[in-house]
This record gives structure tokens, C-alpha cells and sequence, in this order.
């Protein structure tokens, strides 16, 4: 029946988070409106900006193209899961240091992005970042910094300090 | 730029799915990877009054190769079929194809099954099993059929499936020994829909060309077909080829580019994928 209430049992950034949710409720909604993790941005709600970005059982979706009914049971990582109560992830450092974000809206889609990319590549070429980044839209940065903050936090992860 | 409500269904199988496509008569859609049907959703294009889930289905989302074909199941996600080792070895221009579509993360949820059974104009992974003859196995109330590439696309958007059959398997044959293939496209920016986008299978008794984004869905050009037919796997024949696939195709002019530049992009892509294709056959 439409308007009916589903459960949905989801762990997100290792809290669990539970709650009645009408079918139609997209992912994306679920993670700012009912779990109150703003951190992931909604910029288009069709697949088209990669704002919303998150993890789902590791691997990055869009989350405006999910329902929240859908993941139940899926452990979620948003983007509040990057920094160790101050301390900056490397990733969120690099971007700091090399000015790859300017408003920041489309920021939390593209480190989490990016996360699972350089855990399996941590040494990309430049051509590997550009497509990494190609299902992610900034529209004031410029995409020259974002390639090299990209290229710093690949080192930092790697262990060396550039 | 919310979806409409609607009613979800979340069955365990395939015979529960198509008995709740059946019972709901066709007001019922499946999701698939929703990478097309949530967007549709979200702008109000379709609205539904039930969605079956095929997500937790896991016999759909099985790939694996027996009797020399691939099976893919329907809910297979393009990444995983572009990461498959056995799908690297024996039927490579998928995973070349599949990296055409779209962006990681869609790939992530988008499956084989939802983008055949959407059949979008400019899909890539249409073209690629027309010129690959495979086979699509629906399952609807009154049993399983199955249906020829050749039938399965039926212009834009459409497709031989009925609204109450569910497409569950995807068979490739095996290609013989000594098949080249090529695959290019062009598109406006990384992860597009194609403008044009041409698949070339080479096998040694007989040539396959297909051309997609130019009118209503993935063509055979059966003029360039048998143009490497006649005139054997050359260079010289795939230039003639690709003048033979141009000849076939009559794009329109669309926001996106004008017919003269499609038409130039299929004697140009027609040939690379063809010399491509022909390297290939001699490896
Ligand atoms: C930004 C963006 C860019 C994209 N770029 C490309 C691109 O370049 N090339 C490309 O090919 N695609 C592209 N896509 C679409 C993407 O590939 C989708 O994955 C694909 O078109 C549909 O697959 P899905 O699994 O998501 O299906 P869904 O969206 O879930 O379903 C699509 C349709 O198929 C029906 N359906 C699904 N599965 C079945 C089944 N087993 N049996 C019967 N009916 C079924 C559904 O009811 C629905 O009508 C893009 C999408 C986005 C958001
Ligand atoms: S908000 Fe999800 S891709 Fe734009
Ligand atoms: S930092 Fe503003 S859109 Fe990317």
C-alpha cells in the first residue's frame, strides 16, 4: 500500500539507526532528515552531481537514487566518518592545504569518492584521478586544485609528508 | 523532484516477483539498479502504483559460464560484470564497453539487465550484445522464453519484454577462437551517453557491426557487415565499412550535436572499432 511504513535497520559511521520510513523516502533524505547527518549534500536528486555521494557496504552510490528502504541491513559511511574528532582525515587535510574546495557543497561527495578509490590505487596517475572524478561536479573550485589534493592525499596516505 | 508514493515489494525469488507483476497487472515496475527508473521517479516521469524490488534476489545476480556461454544474471551490477575475470578472458569487450557507462558509483548499483530492459537510444551495453548474438531469458506467468538480441530491442525505449515478464539471464555465446573485436565511442564528456558509439565483433565465419545513438537504438549496419564479408578483414575493407555504415545511418539533428557530426562520427568510429577489431584477430 502506498504511504505505508517500512523499517529500516542501517548502521551508519558505526551507530545503528533505526526507524519507520515511507517507501519513497530516498537515502539521501534518510542520512540529513532522520539520522541528522547533514554532512551529505543533495544537489540534483538524479544521479547527475555527485553530491550525495556515500558508502554502502564500502563502495560508493548516490544516495538520491537509492530508497532508505533499500538499505536495510547495509553498513553506510558518510562523510562525518572521515575525522577523528579534530584531527582532519588525510584526504580532508589535503584538500584544506591545497585549497580544493572553495563553498564546499560538493566537497563530501567527492571524498567519499575518493576514499575507497585510493584505498585500491594509492599511487593514481593524474588521468586515473580525472576519472575518478568525473561522476563528481564542482562549480567553483576549479578542478586543478582538486587534482592536486587528490595527488597530496595519496602521498600522506602513502606515509610520505610532500 | 521528490518521487510520488507507491507501494514496495521486496520478493526473495523470481517466482515471487513475477507473481507480483502478474497480480498487480501493469501498474506494478521493477527496480533494478534504479539508476534510470529513480531518476524517472524523482522528476515525476513515472509514477507507479507498485515497485518490486529485484535487489534481494540473489540467484539474479549470479555470473558465471557454463557450457562455453557467459550467463549473466539480470541483477549482475555493471561493475561487478566489468571486474570479472572470466568475463575479462572470454568476452573482453564487455568490461571495455561497460568502463563507457556513466561513472563508478552508478556502476556500483546500475545492473546488465536494468540498462537492456531500458534500452535507452545510446546505451552502450545494447549495441554490445546485439553484436555479441545474445540471448535474453524472460520469465513471465506463463513460463520462461527466450529472445533473441536481434528481437529483444525494439526502438526507443522498448523492448520485446512484456509488462508482467521479468528479463532474469543474459546468455553470451563463446566467441571462437580467433574473434577480434572493437569498441569506441564518442561522447561530450567522460561518463555521457554516446553520441555515437560502434561495437565490432570479428569471427572468423562472419563480421557483426552495430552502430548505436543515431536514431532509435543499437543497428546492425548490415552494408558494412557485409562489406568485411566480401572484401576480408583489412584495413581497406574497414575503410569501406565505415562509408558503408555512414551510408546506412540517418541520425537528426538534436540539442546534443548535429546530424552531419553524427554522421561523420560513424565513419570514423566505424573504422577504428574495425581496425581494432582486425589487430585483435591476428593476436
Ligand atoms: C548520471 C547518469 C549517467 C548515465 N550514463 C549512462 C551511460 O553513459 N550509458 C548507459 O548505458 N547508461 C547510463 N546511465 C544509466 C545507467 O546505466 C543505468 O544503470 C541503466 O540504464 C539502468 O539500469 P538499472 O539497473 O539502474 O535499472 P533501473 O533504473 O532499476 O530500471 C530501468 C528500467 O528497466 C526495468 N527493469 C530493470 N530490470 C528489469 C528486469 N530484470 N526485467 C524487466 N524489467 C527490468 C525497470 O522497470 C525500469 O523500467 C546513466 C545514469 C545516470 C544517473
Ligand atoms: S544529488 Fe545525488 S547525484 Fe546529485
Ligand atoms: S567547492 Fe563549490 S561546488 Fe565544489
Amino acid at each position: 500500500m502506498a504511504g505505508q511504513q517500512h523499517t529500516v535497520r542501517v548502521t551508519i559511521n558505526g551507530e545503528d539507526y533505526e526507524g519507520p520510513v515511507e517507501a519513497r523516502l530516498l537515502l539521501s533524505d534518510f542520512i540529513r532528515h532522520e539520522a541528522g547527518l547533514t554532512g551529505t549534500h543533495v544537489g540534483c536528486e538524479h544521479g547527475v552531481c555527485g553530491a550525495c555521494t556515500v558508502l554502502v557496504d564500502g563502495a560508493p552510490v548516490r544516495s538520491c537514487l537509492m530508497f532508505a528502504v533499500q538499505a536495510d541491513g547495509a553498513s553506510l559511511e558518510t562523510v562525518e566518518a572521515l575525522a577523528d574528532g579534530r584531527t582532519l582525515h588525510p584526504l580532508q587535510e589535503a584538500f584544506r592545504r591545497e585549497h580544493g574546495l572553495q563553498c564546499g557543497y560538493c566537497t563530501p561527495g567527492i571524498l567519499m569518492t575518493l576514499k575507497p578509490f585510493l584505498e585500491a590505487n594509492p599511487a593514481p596517475s593524474d588521468a586515473e584521478i580525472r576519472k575518478a572524478l568525473s561522476g563528481n561536479l564542482c562549480r567553483c573550485t576549479g578542478y586543478q586544485q582538486i587534482v592536486a589534493a587528490v595527488r597530496r592525499a595519496a602521498a600522506m596516505l602513502r606515509g610520505e609528508d610532500p | 523532484m521528490k518521487p510520488p508514493p507507491f507501494a514496495y515489494e521486496c520478493p526473495r525469488d523470481v517466482a515471487e516477483a513475477v507473481a507480483l507483476l502478474a497480480a498487480h497487472g501493469g501498474d506494478a515496475r521493477p527496480l533494478a539498479g534504479g539508476q534510470s527508473l529513480v531518476p524517472l521517479l524523482n522528476f515525476r516521469l513515472a509514477r507507479p502504483a507498485v515497485l518490486v524490488d529485484l535487489n534481494r534476489i540473489e540467484a539474479l545476480a549470479r555470473i558465471r559460464v557454463g557450457d562455453g556461454a557467459l550467463r549473466i544474471g539480470a541483477m549482475a551490477r555493471q561493475a561487478a560484470v566489468e571486474a570479472d575475470a572470466d568475463v575479462a578472458r572470454g568476452w573482453p569487450i564487455l568490461p571495455a564497453a561497460i568502463g563507457h557507462i556513466a561513472h563508478p558509483q552508478i556502476r556500483n548499483r546500475g545492473t546488465v539487465g536494468g540498462s537492456l530492459a531500458h534500452n535507452d537510444p545510446a546505451a552502450e551495453l545494447p549495441a554490445v550484445m546485439l553484436a555479441l548474438d545474445a540471448e535474453m531469458i524472460a520469465q513471465g506467468p506463463q513460463g520462461q522464453r527466450t529472445i533473441a538480441a536481434r528481437e529483444f530491442f525494439a526502438g526507443t525505449m522498448e523492448t520485446a519484454l512484456r509488462p508482467d515478464e521479468l528479463l532474469t539471464e543474459i546468455r553470451v555465446p563463446a566467441l571462437p577462437e580467433g574473434t577480434g573485436w572493437g569498441f569506441q565511442e564518442a561522447a561530450r564528456r567522460q561518463g555521457d551517453f554516446a553520441l555515437v558509439a560502434v561495437a565490432v565483433v570479428l569471427k572468423p565465419d562472419g563480421a557483426r557491426v552495430v552502430v548505436t545513438g543515431t536514431g532509435d537504438g543499437p543497428a546492425h549496419m548490415e552494408a558494412a557487415e557485409a562489406v568485411v564479408a566480401e572484401r576480408g578483414t583489412d584495413a581497406d575493407a574497414c575503410e569501406a565499412a565505415g562509408d558503408a555504415a555512414a551510408a546506412a545511418s540517418e541520425p537528426a539533428d538534436d540539442p546534443h550535436a548535429p546530424a552531419w557530426y553524427r554522421q561523420k562520427l560513424v565513419t570514423a568510429l566505424t573504422r577504428r572499432a574495425c581496425r581494432e577489431a582486425v589487430i585483435r584477430m591476428g593476436r
